[in-house]
C-alpha cells in the first residue's frame, strides 16, 4: 500500500496523495492527481487559476476531504482531520488571506488554542520568551508584544511562519506567500524557508511567480485543468518550459507592443502637491492615451495616493484637476462624474460582492445606466452582462454563478468590466494581475493596451516590476510617500526602478 | 452553431432546477406544512374566515417586519420598533384629541399625515445616530427604544391614551374593521406594502444598494455608493412601516398605552429571519418576511384551537421557531 516512488532526492516521502479526485456540486475539479513531498524539500505546485492547486492543498491539509483516492502520511494511509486539526500531525497551511486575529498580540497569536498554563493561570512570561525564541530563530525583529493590527503585511507573514514552527510543523503549505511582499521581504522570507528546509521541514510553495519558483524550489509539480501534468526537479526546467506546461500551449508575447504617447496630447489628469496620510506633496500629470506606471515597495503610499485622487480618501492638501475641473476632496461621485474610476487591488474584500451574481456585480457602479427614476431594467442589465462577457472574455459554465465561486482570473476580468461600465476616461488600476494565472495576465495586458489606444488614460499601480516595465511608457517610483523618480523610455528598467525605490537615487526634477 | 446554442440553453435549464435556492422556498414549505397540521388539529381552522382572521391579526407584525427586512438587509438592526409603535400611536391620538381641526374627515387626514411624519422622523433619528454617530445599531436602537418607551409612559402618565371624539372614531373604524371587495382592509394593506417593498428591493437602484451595503460595505463604498445615506434611508423606511402599522392599530382599540407593542421588535425580527433574510445582511426576502409573520400568527392560532398546548406557552413556541429556522437555514447553506 505504501508508496515506493524513488527519485534523485534524498529525503523520505513524508506526505503523498494517490489518485486524488474531487468534485464540488457534481463538477469535478481534480482527476486522479498524484503528488508526493519529501522531507526537507521545497516543492512548487504550479498551474493556471482553476487548475486545482488550491483544492489539492486543501485536501492535503485536511480542509477538504477527497471524493476518492488516498492520502499517505509517513507510509500509512490516513484520513486527515478537518478544520485545521491536522496541525497536530505537523501539517500547517499558511493562508493567502492571513488567519491572524487583528486584536491579539504576537505572543497570543502564536499560542492561540494551546495556551500554556501554570496552576490553571496563563503563563505569560514563558509564552513571551518562547515567542521571542522562535522569532529570533527566524531572524525577525517583530516585537512579541506588538498587536497584530500594527504589523506590516510582511511581518504578519513572519508571525504566521513563526506560528508554524512553534507547532513543530513538518509540512508547511504556502499559498502565494510573496504576492504582497516587496523584493527585499521576499528575499528574507526565502532565506528563512531555506534554513528550515535544511533542518528537515518540507514546504509546498504555490505561486504564480516563475522566477521565484526557479530560485527557491527543489521540485516542481504542474497541474492543468485538474490533472497532474508533470513532476520534475526544478533545475532541469526553465521558466519558459514551466509556463508551457501550465498553459499547454506556447505563450505568445506576454505584453502588447508599446505605443509612445503623443507629447502634444492634452493633459487629462493633473495632481498638484497632494498630501494624505502617509503621502507627502505628490504632483504628476497624465496625458490622454497614456499608460503611466506607479512602482515602489509595498507601503510606499501608492494605494493611499490613488484613493485620494479617486475621492475614496480625503486629502490633507493639494489639488486634483480632471480635464480642467478641480475635484473636491473625498468625493467619489465628483471624481466619477468627471470620468475617473479606480479599480481596487483587493477584489475579494473591496471589489466584488462574493455572494452576488455576475450581473449584480457588473452593474453595481453604473446602475443609473439601466433604467429611469431609480427603476432597473433586467433586460438592459442582461445585455450589459452579455457585452461584458464577450468584451472581457469572462468564462463561466453558468451565468448565474456567484462571484465568490469564480476563479481569480475571471473575478479580475469581472472587476475590470464593472469599472469599465462607468465609461471612465481615466482608469486607475491597482495591481491589475494580482494572484491570477499567466494566460489571464496576458489578456488583461492586452485589454489595458487597447483601452489606451482608444484614447483613455491609464494609471497602473503594480508591485510586479516586469508588468510596469512591459506596459508603461512612463513610470513613477514612490518611496516613503513621495514620488522619488519619474522614468521614461529607455530609462525604464528593473535596476533603475530598484535604485529609486530603495532610496539609492533621487530625482533631479519634478 | 445552431446546435451549440441549443446545448447551452438546455444546459442552463437543467442547472436552473438545481439552482433553486432552498432557503427561499423553505418558509413557504413550512407554511404549507402548518396549514396541513392546523387542518388536522381542528377542521374549523382551514375555513376562509379563520384564515382571514389570522392574516388580519398578523398585519401589525407583518408590516413592521417589511421595514425590518430593509434594515436587516442593509446590515443593521432596529430594536426600537415596538416602542416606536407605542410612541407614534400616542402622538397620533393626542393630536386627534387636541381638536385643532374641527372637521372629522380633515382631522383624520391631518392625523394620518402627522403619524407618517412622526414615524419617519423616529426612523431618521435611529438612522442618523447609527450612521453619523457611528454607534452600533444594536446599541443605538436599544437607546432609542428606551427613549420612545419612556416618552410614551410620560405622555400617558403610566395609563392609557384614548381617542375621545366619537365622530372621529366612527369614520376611522373601517380602516381596521372594514373590507374592500370582501377582503379585510388590513390584508389589503399588507399586500400593498409588500408589493411596493418588493418592487423597491428587487427592481430599483436603491434596493440594489441596500443589498450591496449589507453584503459588503467596503465593496459598496468603493463602487461609489453613499453607504451612510443608504443605511439611513432603510431606517426611515422602517419608521414609515411602523407608522402604517400604527394607522391600522389605532382604530382597532381607539386607545394606546405604555405597554403597547412590547416585544414586537422580537416578533418582527423573527418574521424576517424565518422568512429567509440573512441576519448578517446582504439578502432580503420581502415575501418570505410576510410568510414568516403569517407563520408566527398561525402557530398562535393553532395553539388556541387545539387543546393540548397551553396558550400561555406561545412566547416559548415562537422562541423555538426562530432557533429552528436558523438551524434549518444553516443546514440548507451547507448542502448547497
Amino acid at each position: 500500500m505504501s508508496s515506493q516512488i524513488s527519485g534523485a532526492g534524498d529525503g523520505a516521502i513524508v506526505l503523498s496523495a494517490r489518485r486524488i479526485s474531487k468534485s464540488f456540486n457534481g463538477v469535478q475539479v481534480l482527476f486522479g492527481v498524484d503528488f508526493d513531498l519529501r522531507a526537507g524539500e521545497i516543492h512548487a505546485l504550479m498551474g493556471e487559476n482553476g487548475a486545482g492547486k488550491s483544492t489539492l492543498v486543501k485536501i492535503l491539509s485536511g480542509f477538504e476531504q477527497p471524493t476518492s483516492g488516498e492520502i499517505i502520511l509517513d507510509g500509512h494511509p490516513v484520513k486527515l482531520p478537518p478544520n485545521g486539526a491536522a496541525e497536530a500531525l505537523g501539517i500547517v497551511i499558511i493562508h493567502q488571506e492571513f488567519n491572524l486575529a487583528e486584536h491579539l498580540t504576537v505572543t497570543e497569536s502564536l499560542f492561540l488554542g494551546r495556551e500554556v498554563t501554570r496552576f490553571g493561570v496563563l503563563d505569560r512570561k514563558f509564552m513571551r520568551s518562547e515567542t521571542r525564541r522562535v522569532l529570533d530563530l527566524l531572524g525577525s525583529h517583530v516585537d512579541e508584544n506588538a498587536m497584530i493590527s500594527s504589523l506590516s503585511i510582511a511581518d504578519k507573514q513572519m508571525v504566521e511562519i513563526a506560528k508554524a514552527i512553534s507547532r513543530d510543523a513538518r509540512v508547511v503549505f504556502m499559498d502565494e506567500p510573496t504576492a504582497v511582499l516587496s523584493r527585499e521581504e521576499t528575499n528574507f522570507l526565502f532565506k528563512q524557508v531555506r534554513k528550515l528546509r535544511d533542518q528537515g521541514t518540507s514546504f509546498v510553495f504555490v505561486s504564480h511567480k516563475l522566477d521565484e519558483v526557479m530560485e527557491l524550489t527543489d521540485r516542481v509539480t504542474v497541474l492543468r485543468d485538474g490533472q497532474w501534468i508533470k513532476t520534475s526537479p526544478t533545475k532541469i526546467l526553465d521558466g519558459e518550459s514551466i509556463a508551457q506546461l501550465m498553459v499547454g500551449r506556447e505563450l505568445s508575447k506576454l505584453y502588447p507592443a508599446k505605443r509612445e504617447p503623443n507629447v502634444d496630447e492634452e493633459i487629462v489628469l493633473s495632481v498638484d502637491a497632494v498630501s494624505t496620510g502617509y503621502v507627502k506633496d505628490v504632483s504628476f500629470d497624465v496625458r490622454k492615451g497614456e499608460i503611466l506606471g506607479f512602482s515602489g515597495m509595498i507601503g510606499s503610499g501608492r494605494t493611499e495616493l490613488m484613493e485620494a485622487i479617486a475621492g475614496l480618501r480625503s486629502r490633507a492638501s493639494g489639488e486634483v484637476v480632471i480635464r480642467g475641473e478641480t475635484v473636491p476632496s473625498g468625493d467619489v461621485h465628483a471624481a466619477n462624474r468627471r470620468g475617473l474610476a479606480y479599480m481596487t487591488k483587493d477584489r475579494k474584500s473591496k471589489g466584488l460582492l462574493l455572494n452576488s451574481r455576475m450581473t449584480a456585480n457588473l452593474t453595481l457602479q453604473s446602475l443609473e445606466n439601466h433604467g429611469k427614476l431609480g427603476y432597473l431594467s433586467p433586460a438592459s442589465e442582461a445585455q450589459a452582462l452579455e457585452r461584458a462577457r464577450r468584451r472581457f472574455d469572462i468564462r463561466v459554465r453558468d451565468g448565474n454563478v456567484v462571484a465568490g465561486r469564480m476563479s481569480g482570473g475571471n473575478q479580475q476580468k469581472l472587476l475590470l468590466a464593472k469599472v469599465m461600465e462607468t465609461e471612465p476616461e481615466i482608469i486607475i488600476i491597482d495591481e491589475p494581475t494580482r494572484g491570477i494565472d499567466v494566460g489571464t495576465k496576458q489578456q488583461i495586458y492586452h485589454f489595458i493596451s487597447a483601452l489606451a489606444r482608444d484614447g483613455r488614460s491609464i494609471i497602473v499601480v503594480s508591485s510586479e516590476m516586469p508588468e510596469v516595465i512591459g506596459l508603461c511608457t512612463r513610470v513613477a517610483v514612490m518611496r516613503e510617500g513621495r514620488i522619488v523618480g519619474m522614468l521614461e523610455g529607455d530609462e525604464i528598467s528593473e535596476q533603475e526602478i530598484m535604485r529609486y525605490a530603495a532610496g539609492l537615487k533621487k530625482k533631479a526634477a519634478a | 452553431m445552431d446546435t451549440s446554442v441549443n446545448e447551452e440553453t438546455r444546459d442552463v435549464r437543467r442547472r436552473s432546477w438545481r439552482d433553486i435556492d432552498l432557503r427561499a422556498v423553505a418558509p413557504f414549505a413550512a407554511l404549507i406544512l402548518l396549514l396541513i397540521l392546523g387542518a388536522l388539529v381542528n377542521p374549523n381552522f382551514i375555513g376562509l374566515n379563520n384564515l382571514a382572521n389570522v392574516a388580519t391579526r398578523s398585519a401589525f407584525i407583518a408590516i413592521i417586519a417589511i421595514g425590518a427586512t430593509f434594515v436587516i438587509s442593509s446590515g443593521d438592526l432596529d430594536l426600537s420598533v415596538g416602542a416606536m409603535v407605542a410612541f407614534v400611536a400616542s402622538l397620533m391620538i393626542l393630536f386627534m384629541n387636541s381638536g385643532v381641526i374641527a372637521d372629522p374627515a380633515l382631522m383624520l387626514t391631518a392625523a394620518v399625515l402627522f403619524a407618517v411624519v412622526a414615524g419617519s422622523l423616529c426612523g431618521l433619528a435611529n438612522g442618523l445616530i447609527t450612521t453619523v454617530g457611528r454607534i452600533e445599531p444594536f446599541i443605538a436602537t436599544l437607546g432609542t427604544m428606551g427613549i420612545y418607551r419612556g416618552l410614551t409612559t410620560w405622555l400617558s402618565q403610566g395609563g392609557a391614551i384614548t381617542l375621545k371624539d366619537p365622530a372621529l372614531q366612527e369614520i376611522y373604524r373601517p380602516a381596521y374593521f372594514g373590507s374592500i371587495l370582501g377582503v379585510p382592509v388590513p390584508i389589503v394593506v399588507i399586500l400593498a406594502v409588500t408589493c411596493v417593498a418588493a418592487f423597491i428591493l428587487y427592481r430599483t437602484r436603491y434596493g440594489r444598494h441596500v443589498v450591496a451595503v449589507g453584503s459588503n460595505a467596503d465593496v459598496a463604498r468603493y463602487s461609489g455608493i453613499p453607504v451612510n445615506r443608504v443605511r439611513t434611508i432603510a431606517f426611515v423606511i422602517q419608521g414609515l412601516c411602523v407608522a402604517i402599522a400604527v394607522l391600522l392599530y389605532v382604530p382597532r382599540l381607539g386607545s394606546t398605552s405604555a405597554t403597547t407593542g412590547i416585544l414586537w421588535e422580537l416578533q418582527a425580527i423573527t418574521a424576517v429571519v424565518v422568512g429567509g433574510t440573512a441576519l448578517k445582511g446582504g439578502a432580503g426576502r420581502v415575501w418570505g418576511t410576510i410568510c414568516g409573520a403569517f407563520i408566527l400568527e398561525l402557530v398562535g392560532n393553532i395553539m388556541l384551537l387545539s387543546n393540548f398546548i397551553s396558550e400561555y406557552l406561545i412566547g416559548a413556541i415562537q422562541g423555538t421557531i426562530i432557533i429552528v429556522a436558523m438551524l434549518v437555514q444553516r443546514s440548507l447553506v451547507r448542502k448547497s
